[in-house]
Parts: C-alpha cells; sequence; structure tokens
C-alpha cells in the first residue's frame, strides 16, 4: 500500500511538533540520575549561571529534610522529606512544574527504624516512577506506592517484615525501575537482601540475600543493545551481580569488590565501576563480562562518576574532577573544584553540573579539550541532593527548599 | 356512603388531615431513607476500614487495601472521624493506608471550599481511648481549619500518651521559662513541669542544664529509668566474628556463682554499675577493652505488675537480649552509631522478678573510632515514659513515670 505524500509530510509536521513540545517542557526525569540512570539529559539546556535571586522560577519551602533528588514526570516534580524529632514522618510532595504550586502532599509514618548519621536522614534516596506510579523509598525501608495524583497503591514495610533489615547510620540506596519490577537493595550488616517488587502489587517478585555489609549504592541497569534485554546490576562491597529484573536470578558476577558508597555508571556498551579506583566492564557474549580496563587514580569519592561523550567524570575525596578517555581510561584533564560533595553531578549536553555541600554549583563545559568552569550558581543553603534536569529547567533539593533554576 | 366519605374528607379540615398525614408519610420516609442510607454508608466504611486492616506482611493484602483506600478516598468528610476511629488496633501498615484516605478526603474537601468537621475533629484528639496516631492526624487536620486549636489543646498534653502530643506541650513550657517576668522560683516551676512530660533526649538535655544552672538537682538515670547495675561475666572468643551465633554457657543457664570456661581461662561473673548521667555502662573503661570478645550482662527488674514495657537501649556493639529465659531479639553489627533509643524491643514483663540478660559482642576493628564498648538500657512504655522496678517506686512517688508493668 503506497502511503500518500501529504499522510507523510503531516506525520513528519506532527512528529516534529511532538518533538518540540518534548523538549520546550523537557523529558522526564524519572530517578535517582534520570530514566536511564546516566545522569545525562543530553538535549538539555540550563542556565550557566544562577544564586538564589538569579535565574530562579520558583523556590519552595519543603516540611523536611532529604538527600532525595527531586524526579520530573509530565508537568509535574515530585521529592520526599523526612521530619519530626525522631524523622518518623515520610513526606511524598507533588508540585506544579511550571508554577510551583503544591498539587498535593501525602505523609506516612516510618514503620522501621529511623536512627541516622546526623548528615544523613530518613528521606535519603530519591523517589522512582514507571510514569504512571510515584514510588517512595525511605531509609527505615518503607515504600510507598502512589498514583500520580496521590492516591495511595500500596505499601510495604520491607524492615516491617524482615526487623533486622537496618543500618544505625542510615540506608541510602535509591530504587530503580525495569520491566515492571521495583529494585530495592536493603543492604547492611545484619540483615541484607535486594528484592523485585512487582509496580502493581507492591508483592516481591523475588528476594535474594546480599552480602552483609553496609552499603549505600543504588541499582543501575544494562540493556543488551541486540536483544533489548535488561538486567538490574547490584553493587555491593563484594562487587557487582547482573540479574534478571524480574526472577533476581544471576546473570552474572564480578567479584573483584566495589564501593559501597558511589554507585555504577552505565554507558555506550559499558559499565563503569568504582572498583579499586575506577574498572570498565563490557558484557560480552560470555558468562562473564570483560574487563576493558582499571585505573585506581580515578577513585570517585561519595558522588558517583558520570558519562558524556564519551568521556568519564571522576570526582575525587580531595574535589578534583578528574575527565578520562571511556575505552582506554587515559587521562584527559584534571580541574580542582570547590567541594566537598554528596551530590552526584548531572549533565545538561556538555555542561556537567556539581554541586556542593555547601549549596554551591559549579558548572563546567565539557565540550572543549579541558574542562572549564563557566559559571556557578549559589543556592546559600545545604546541597546534599542529587539535582534532575529537564529541558530548560534543573531541579534541585536543599535542606530547605525545592528549586526551579531556569532562564 | 362512599361518596359521603370523600366529600368529607375533602371538607377544609379533611384536606388538612390530609396534607399532615402526607407530609408525615414523607417525613418518615425520608427518615428511614437517610437512616438507613447513613448505616449502610457506615457500614461500607467499616468495610472498607477492615479491609485495609487486614493487609499484612510481604505485601499480603495490598491489591484489597488499595482497592478499599479508593473507595475511602472517595467519600464524604463525614467518613473521617469513622477512618481515624479505625486506626484502633490497625498494624502501623494500615494506619498508613487509612492516614492516606482521611488526607485524601480532607485535601479534597478545602480544596473546594467545604470544612472540616472541627467538633468532631476536636472531640477525637480529646479522646484518650483513641490510637495516638489518629488522635494526632485529627488534630492536624483541626488545625488546618482552627489555627487556635493549639492554644487550647497542647497545654493539657503533657503527660499525654502521644509523645508528639508530649513534645509539643513541652515546647510550649520551654518558650514559657524565657519569659523574663518569671522570677526564678517561677522558672523552676516551669522547668520541672516541663521535665515531667519530656521523653525527648534533646529536650531532657535543655531542661536539665537550665534547671542545674539554676541550681536544681535532675536525676536522668531516674527520669529515663535506666539500669545501671549489672552482673557481668566474660570475655568469651568472638574472634572472626563467631561469637554472636555460638551459645556460651550464660544462654542456657546464669548460674552466678558458677566457674566459666572464657576466651583466655577460666571467668566468673561480677558486678559492673555505672554513675553516668545517661546510664551508659562501659565494658572498656570498667572491666577491659576486650577485642573480639563476647560479654554477657544480666539484671533482676522487679515489677510492680505484669504487662508491656520496652527496653530501649543503645550500643555500637552486636547484641542479643534474653528476657526470663527467651530470646527478644538480636542484632550483629558493629560500630554504626550509639544513641539513647537506638534501638526498642517490646516485651512482656512478669509480676515480680524478671531476669534480663544481654550479650553484648566487640569486634577485632583498630580504628580509634571502634573501640567503644558500651551498653545503655532502660525500660519504659511505648511512649517512652520510664517503667521502674518496685524498690524505685517505693524510693520516690513520681504520678507521672509509670508504675513496673502499667501506668499509675
Amino acid at each position: 500500500m503506497r502511503v500518500p505524500e501529504k499522510t507523510i509530510r503531516r506525520a513528519a509536521l506532527m512528529i516534529c511538533g511532538l518533538g518540540c513540545v518534548a523538549f520546550l517542557t523537557g523529558a522526564d526525569w524519572r530517578q535517582f540520575r534520570g530514566n536511564d540512570v546516566s545522569g545525562v539529559a543530553q538535549d538539555a539546556s540550563i542556565p550557566s549561571s544562577f544564586s538564589s535571586d538569579e535565574n530562579v522560577a520558583w523556590k519552595i519551602e519543603l516540611p523536611g529534610r532529604g538527600l532525595s533528588g527531586p524526579i520530573v514526570v509530565g508537568d509535574r516534580v515530585y521529592v520526599t522529606a523526612s521530619s519530626g524529632f525522631r524523622q518518623d514522618r515520610l513526606h511524598v510532595l507533588c508540585f506544579d512544574r511550571k508554577s510551583g504550586d503544591k498539587l498535593f502532599e501525602r505523609q506516612f509514618l516510618a514503620t522501621g527504624r529511623t536512627m541516622c548519621h546526623p548528615k544523613m536522614c530518613v528521606a535519603t534516596p530519591t523517589p522512582a516512577s514507571d510514569g504512571k506510579r510515584i514510588f517512595a523509598f525511605y531509609s527505615s525501608n518503607d515504600v510507598a506506592c502512589l498514583d500520580l495524583d496521590g492516591t495511595l497503591l500500596w505499601y510495604r514495610g520491607l524492615t516491617h517484615d524482615y526487623p533486622n533489615a537496618s543500618n544505625s547510620l542510615g540506608m541510602a540506596s535509591s530504587p530503580i525501575v525495569i520491566d515492571d519490577t521495583l529494585i530495592v537493595q536493603v543492604e547492611n550488616d545484619a540483615e541484607s537482601f535486594a528484592v523485585g517488587l512487582d509496580v502493581e502489587t507492591g508483592k516481591s517478585r523475588w528476594k535474594k540475600e546480599r552480602p552483609k555489609r553496609a552499603n549505600w549504592t543504588s541499582p543501575t541497569f544494562f540493556t543488551d543493545k541486540e536483544s533489548g534485554k535488561s538486567l538490574a546490576l547490584l553493587q555491593s562491597s563484594a562487587g557487582v551481580e547482573a540479574v534478571e529484573p524480574k526472577t533476581g536470578e544471576r546473570a552474572w558476577n564480578f567479584g573483584d569488590g566495589a564501593s559501597t558508597i558511589p554507585s555504577s555508571v552505565v554507558s555506550g556498551g559499558s559499565i563503569l565501576i568504582p572498583s579499586n579506583g575506577l574498572t570498565v566492564l563490557r558484557p560480552g557474549t560470555g558468562a562473564e563480562p570483560d574487563q576493558i580496563w582499571n585505573d585506581n587514580r580515578l577513585s570517585p569519592g561519595t558522588a558517583s562518576p558520570l558519562v558524556v561523550d564519551g568521556k568519564v567524570y571522576v570526582v575525587n575525596r580531595a574535589g578534583v574532577l578528574q575527565a578520562a578517555d571511556v575505552t582506554t581510561g587515559s587521562l584527559l584533564w584534571r580541574l580542582r573544584l570547590k567541594g566537598p560533595f554528596s551530590s552526584t553531578p548531572v549533565a545538561a549536553g556538555t555542561k556537567l553540573v556539581f554541586f556542593n555541600e555547601k549549596g554551591t554549583a559549579q558548572i563546567v563545559d565539557a565540550s572543549g579539550e579541558e574542562g572549564e568552569i563557566i559559571g556557578e550558581g549559589d543556592l546559600g543553603e545545604t546541597i546534599l541532593a542529587t539535582p534532575a534536569v529537564s529541558g530548560s529547567d534543573l531541579f534541585v533539593r536543599s535542606d530547605k527548599h525545592l528549586w526551579k533554576i531556569s532562564e | 356512603m362512599n361518596r359521603m366519605r370523600i366529600q368529607a374528607a375533602l371538607a377544609p379540615g379533611g384536606v388538612a388531615a390530609i396534607l399532615f398525614a402526607a407530609i408525615l408519610f414523607t417525613v418518615i420516609l425520608f427518615t428511614v431513607i437517610f437512616v438507613t442510607a447513613g448505616a449502610s454508608h457506615a457500614a461500607e466504611t467499616e468495610n472498607l476500614v477492615s479491609q485495609i486492616k487486614a493487609v499484612g506482611a510481604e505485601g499480603n493484602g495490598n491489591e484489597a487495601a488499595a482497592v478499599a483506600v479508593a473507595g475511602l478516598s472517595a467519600g464524604g468528610v463525614d467518613s473521617l472521624p469513622e477512618i481515624l476511629a479505625g486506626f484502633k488496633g490497625a498494624s502501623p501498615l494500615a494506619a498508613n493506608y487509612l492516614r492516606s484516605a482521611a488526607e485524601t478526603i480532607a485535601d479534597r474537601q478545602l480544596a473546594d471550599g467545604a470544612k472540616l468537621p472541627a467538633s468532631r475533629l476536636e472531640q477525637l484528639v480529646k479522646d484518650g481511648k483513641q490510637d495516638p496516631r489518629a488522635r494526632r492526624l485529627a488534630y492536624e487536620l483541626l488545625l488546618r481549619v482552627d489555627k487556635s486549636a493549639e492554644e487550647r489543646l497542647i497545654p493539657g498534653m503533657l503527660l499525654d500518651s502521644s509523645p508528639e502530643f508530649r513534645r509539643d506541650a513541652v515546647q510550649r513550657l520551654l518558650d514559657q521559662a524565657n519569659d523574663k517576668r518569671l522570677s526564678e522560683k517561677q522558672v523552676v516551676a516551669v522547668y520541672r513541669s516541663a521535665l515531667s512530660g519530656a521523653t525527648d533526649e534533646d529536650q531532657v538535655k535543655t531542661i536539665s542544664k537550665a534547671l542545674k544552672s539554676l541550681g536544681e538537682e535532675v536525676n536522668l538515670v531516674e527520669h529515663f529509668g535506666f539500669l545501671t547495675a549489672w552482673k557481668i561475666v566474660g570475655p568469651f572468643d568472638n574472634t572472626d566474628f563467631v561469637g554472636f551465633n555460638k551459645t556460651y554457657p550464660p544462654e542456657a543457664e546464669i548460674d552466678l556463682s558458677a566457674k566459666l570456661e572464657g576466651q583466655k581461662g577460666e571467668v566468673a561473673w561480677g558486678e559492673i554499675s555505672t554513675e553516668d548521667e545517661f546510664g551508659i555502662v562501659d565494658i572498656a573503661k570498667s572491666v577491659a577493652p576486650h577485642k573480639g570478645a563476647v560479654m554477657y550482662l544480666t539484671s533482676e527488674f522487679d515489677a510492680k505488675a505484669a504487662g508491656d514495657v520496652q527496653f530501649r537501649f543503645g550500643t555500637p556493639n552486636a547484641w542479643k537480649l534474653w528476657l526470663n529465659g527467651k530470646l527478644l531479639f538480636g542484632r550483629d553489627e558493629y560500630h554504626r552509631g550509639m544513641a539513647i533509643d537506638q534501638y526498642s524491643v517490646s516485651a512482656k514483663l512478669k509480676a515480680g522478678e524478671n531476669v534480663i540478660l544481654l550479650k553484648l559482642c566487640q569486634n577485632e576493628q583498630e580504628d580509634d573510632w571502634a573501640q567503644r564498648y558500651q551498653i545503655q538500657l532502660r525500660v519504659c512504655d511505648s511512649s517512652g515514659i520510664a517503667v521502674r522496678p518496685v524498690a524505685a517506686l517505693a524510693a520516690k512517688s513520681d504520678p507521672r513515670v509509670a508504675s513496673s508493668g502499667g501506668k499509675e
């Protein structure tokens, strides 16, 4: 059947139009480090400089602290917080992306332990979304699933179910959604496990024991280009275990150990693991992935590595940003930043955004041969959370506020 | 004959009678309809609340609870008091479903410019038989439509069973104590009053510091209900963490006269006590800085009556806790911090002597921050108010403090 040229033109125009709308409003940023857990919004364009009163579209006071980053779903921004002397009040908040108007707030009482290191808090994990639901997870190992309008769909108390699953310093792992499964790592010294929860019901599709050691890293996933099949990557002090999202069955294992704070990142068929510095794997046809390179000089501090346009960016404990070639591991340049950092950097195109703990963002242009700080943004409040990038907007949460940075 | 009756009925008085009868019938009919509908509505709410309360561990009952939350959330504001009353006996999981429904209804009601049932909410706040979680939620909903409720309700909450209400009441007194017009004697009285309701560490520390600066004595060990005198035996072996799951003799039998085979030779029960203001028993300092070791501590608690209590404690070491020979809980975690009320373990005391046994494990880490070998344990009710043994109760009568096994 021949499709009329007019119809093709109309379809092309419609696709272009939709593309423009998507660019203007911005794509979703549905979980920690975005939809693909890379921390990169390739087509985004954000201001190169801002301050507490420059390029701030809106700023909303939050009812409690949080190291959890905001997420963006459609025209809404969601964020979690915890409050109260015992930090046992768990909040899920939803704001209109354009106006900053609060659309709803739900509160829950923690069913697990809420003790944390003073720097951390119960709302440390970033929530996740599958575009239809919000999954709010907390250090107390409570999981609340709400629809986008705030109606509770299901609730799990993973410490309620497994009473020894806790860490007196607090838990930090942010869950991710793959194949209609919410992957949650609950790893600590006493009762350590990972679960795959059915997004519809909250019931466990699988639960598997994990190394009994405190672990604050977040899961990520690797998608095989040919088969389109995704594997969840669970990092721990023991290494990285790749599992089938729906069954939890192990596909392969990297057992050379890994960091328990910064998390792995996947880019262009490679998995970059904070292990003995940085170790890069490339899953092949064999049971175990091939190790491409390792460099113990590329050792991330708290922030997870970031990969943009074939370069990996690592901030070490001294606050020095190092750029290296993803393919070879060769060091390309170094740049001293003003730290310290808890927040993981994100990229809007080739602009890399580093928020330090004092609330100052340093914007690094990574398009040239050497990295260059092209702007700063001082919000003047403690920032420990990883921001979200969408279209022309940067959403960041400080200890007290949720900010929308936009020109 | 029939025609005559009709005519009589159509006479002016007869018309009024018919109208009256019709109105009466209508009123009765609508009353029946409303009462039936109300009863049906109440029954439906009750049914939905029951579905939510059936939610269990591992996500069991989640699907039914989701349907019930949607049903409740779609309901009118009149169902709010029933939903809040449903908190009674609800598990922590179920209470969160109920809370969500109540918040959704209140949000919608207020967004529509309508009112919340303030007087019914206030009634619920004041009703001590209702669940503290529901009373607190009712109070917070009430505040959204009546800010003056705080002034009216909080001052009377100093000895409330809800720690959140008590905290607010204590804070009001702390603010009051800063009033420069008060005499020193009045300030002391205000702080003493505040201390009677305080169980949160930050507030107690603030009050204690203020009272001491005014020359007053404060006994925090008594206030919190810390156990400060123990029998102790050890060390037993915990190299390579073998001790946590190993059963040493004190777990089988507590014989205070026994000589036992320890890690480095024969060991016997001794005594350990503390003068620490916050009841911290320091094994590293008072006994020895054992490494790769297990120590057992035991204490007797003479309860006035049987009842539910909580053992709340802090330790940077791995531990197991038994009451009257029954293992309550254990945790294999080392040096992840220590805080007052770090752990909370529910237990049931029997009337009379109760034997508490603690197993405290130290690892072999050499870092400076991994040398603490300590425990700080108290007995309290579910809201954090100290539960004291008979001897302490006899020594001092304090109406605030719960007697062992229940409040006075």
